[in-house]
């Protein structure tokens, strides 16, 4: 009989693989884009410069083309941990004004993509109608239309969460409109003859049969949805010259060449990412599980 | 229309024709039959004959082209607001995230029975369909033939007299559906429900029955409809019997009479 692996074998072991193997090869790279500044530095003070010598001078420069994992690693640890979370250099604090703009735009995107599911599903005057618009509105570049949305908001008065909201609920009302005009499709035409033979109303199909058959399918878009919201958010504060957020961190850095400072804020937002998604698949796990679906 | 008030169902010269990129396909042509109230009711035929068209028109799930059709006196449509059937689907067709009570319960939701009484009511016919202590389990949990029992519970708990069941225990194997034939004799025994059952099982069809109807395909008509002679009691010997083998004879030449045999 063979042995059960352990979780470690099963779960921890392929990420650690991949993780040190990544960590190599970003190692590796440090070094080589990294020597051409040194060597400049040594060829403008006369000097010559040994390779052995130029190896530690990488790991440490003040703005390194690709700052070392532990450059970053450091950053982070001193910008979340080392600083209030109210102050303006907490990554935490540009985190949450990025995660607040993103969870607006969230359920704001959620909630519509739900509703003209709903209408596309139930309206066939709609489903003509909507459903082309909805493909289209994704074909436009977000890039393009951020700035205008803030632009045209800003010019009306409204500024700050809301603008940045609204690029977010754009991009992520798309997924869920397409997963759940599927899951409200979903139903086989048995389970829909039997409400038809009980004369069950319209309302009744749908929330004893369309909305219940429909939970997987919100659900695997609204993982989709809650990753590019935060996309969105981000996007919406670089064309703007946002002051706070991790959008503007970004912004900040590559103005002023703070690469440690670009890097440890794209580490924040995969983070964060990871972290929604995490959530969402939580809640999914949850609700089928209330729902009696096997395991 | 001379009807008596014993017919439950009744048709005259009823067709229907499906228009199809091939051409019409003429599922259904001149029908005239009439159930009557208590009576279990066979369709037997190859695929195509129209005998599950047939059902779906009593239950207003498909609309006849041609000739008339009542049920209860009324039409199919009006009948179907007055809830006046249970339909038995050929694959159990339950919710698969509600429990086998809650699955019972959703008609009895839909027409608005009390609490109470939808609890009363699940009791009851978990308990006819012999499922007692089964409610609280998924579908998921419960053999193929156990979930058609529920979904007969579920066609069962609200006051229709009128079944309808379309090759119900087609799916199942033939140890298990001997088991649910004689259940099914028994429910309907004491229950005194109309039946229209869908088969194409000639000993199922002989074994269930007081009529078979006999039908044939293309175009979908009725070729034979055999009152049976053998008591309601029916032990599952009966089977064996000269009486029980006479009648499925004459289906059989029923059958070939239409040409059911051919190709």
């Amino acid at each position: 009989m063979m042995e059960k692996p352990s979780v470690f074998q099963e779960r921890v072991l392929p990420v650690l693989t991949i993780l040190f193997a990544l960590l190599v090869i970003w190692y590796v790279a440090v070094v080589f884009l990294n020597a051409p500044f040194e060597r400049d530095t040594a060829g403008r003070a006369g000097t010559t410069i040994t390779f052995s010598e130029i190896l530690p001078k990488t790991m440490f420069q003040q703005r390194p083309v690709l700052p070392a994992p532990h450059q970053v690693i450091a950053e982070i640890w001193d910008t979340t941990v080392n600083k209030a979370v109210t102050s303006k250099r907490s990554l935490v604090y540009h985190a949450w004004i990025t995660l607040s703009a993103t969870l607006l735009g969230f359920i704001m995107g959620g909630v519509l993509g739900i509703l003209l599911a709903v209408g596309i599903v139930h309206n066939r005057a709609m489903d003509r109608s909507f459903m082309p618009w909805v493909i289209a509105s994704q074909t436009i570049p977000i890039l393009a239309i951020a700035p205008m949305i803030i632009v045209v908001l800003n010019a009306i008065g409204i500024s700050g969460l809301l603008p940045k909201a609204l690029i977010s609920t754009y991009l992520s009302f798309f997924p869920v409109v397409v997963g759940m005009v599927k899951g409200l499709r979903s139903p086989e035409q048995i389970q829909l003859d039997l409400m038809h033979t009980y004369h069950a109303s319209k309302a009744q199909t749908f929330w004893k049969l369309r909305w219940p058959a429909s939970m997987p399918y919100l659900f695997a878009s609204l993982k989709v949805a809650v990753a590019i919201s935060l996309v969105g958010a981000i996007v919406g504060e670089l064309p703007t010259g946002a002051v706070a957020g991790l959008g503007a961190r970004l912004l900040a850095g590559s103005y002023y060449g703070q690469t440690v400072q670009i890097w440890s804020a794209l580490f924040m937002a995969a983070a964060l990412a990871a972290t929604l998604v995490m959530v969402v698949g939580l809640a999914h796990t949850a609700v089928l599980k209330r729902m009696g679906i096997k395991p | 229309m001379n009807q008596t008030s014993e017919s439950v169902v009744s048709a005259r010269q009823l067709g229907l024709t499906f228009e199809t990129n091939d051409g019409p396909v003429h599922a259904l042509t001149g029908v005239d039959l009439s159930v009557n109230k208590g009576d279990f009711v066979s369709f037997i035929g190859p695929s195509g004959c129209g005998k599950t068209t047939f059902l779906r028109v009593i239950a207003d799930l498909e609309k006849p082209t041609s000739g008339t059709i009542t049920v209860n006196g009324l039409s199919p449509e009006e009948a179907r607001r007055k809830r006046a059937y249970g339909y038995v689907f050929q694959a159990a067709a339950l919710y698969p995230w509600r429990t086998i009570e809650n699955n019972i319960a959703l008609p009895l939701e839909i027409m608005g029975y009390s609490k109470q009484e939808q609890k009363e009511r699940v009791d009851r016919t978990l308990d006819l369909v012999n499922l007692s202590g089964f409610g609280k389990k998924f579908p998921w949990q419960l053999s193929g033939g156990m979930q058609q029992r529920a979904s007969i519970a579920r066609a069962l708990a609200f006051d229709a007299d009128l079944l309808l069941m379309d090759e119900p225990f087609g799916a199942l194997d033939e140890i298990v559906r001997d088991h649910l034939n004689e259940q099914l004799l028994k429910l309907w025994d004491r229950t005194n429900k109309t039946i229209c059952f869908v088969t194409h099982s000639i000993p199922e069809a002989v074994y269930l029955s007081t009529r078979i109807v006999v039908m044939s395909p293309r175009p979908g008509r009725v070729t034979d409809v055999i009152e049976s002679p053998l008591p309601r009691d029916r032990p599952l010997g009966i089977r064996e019997t000269p009486e029980f083998l006479e009648i499925a004879h004459r289906v059989r030449e029923g059958l070939r009479a239409g040409h059911s045999y051919d190709e």
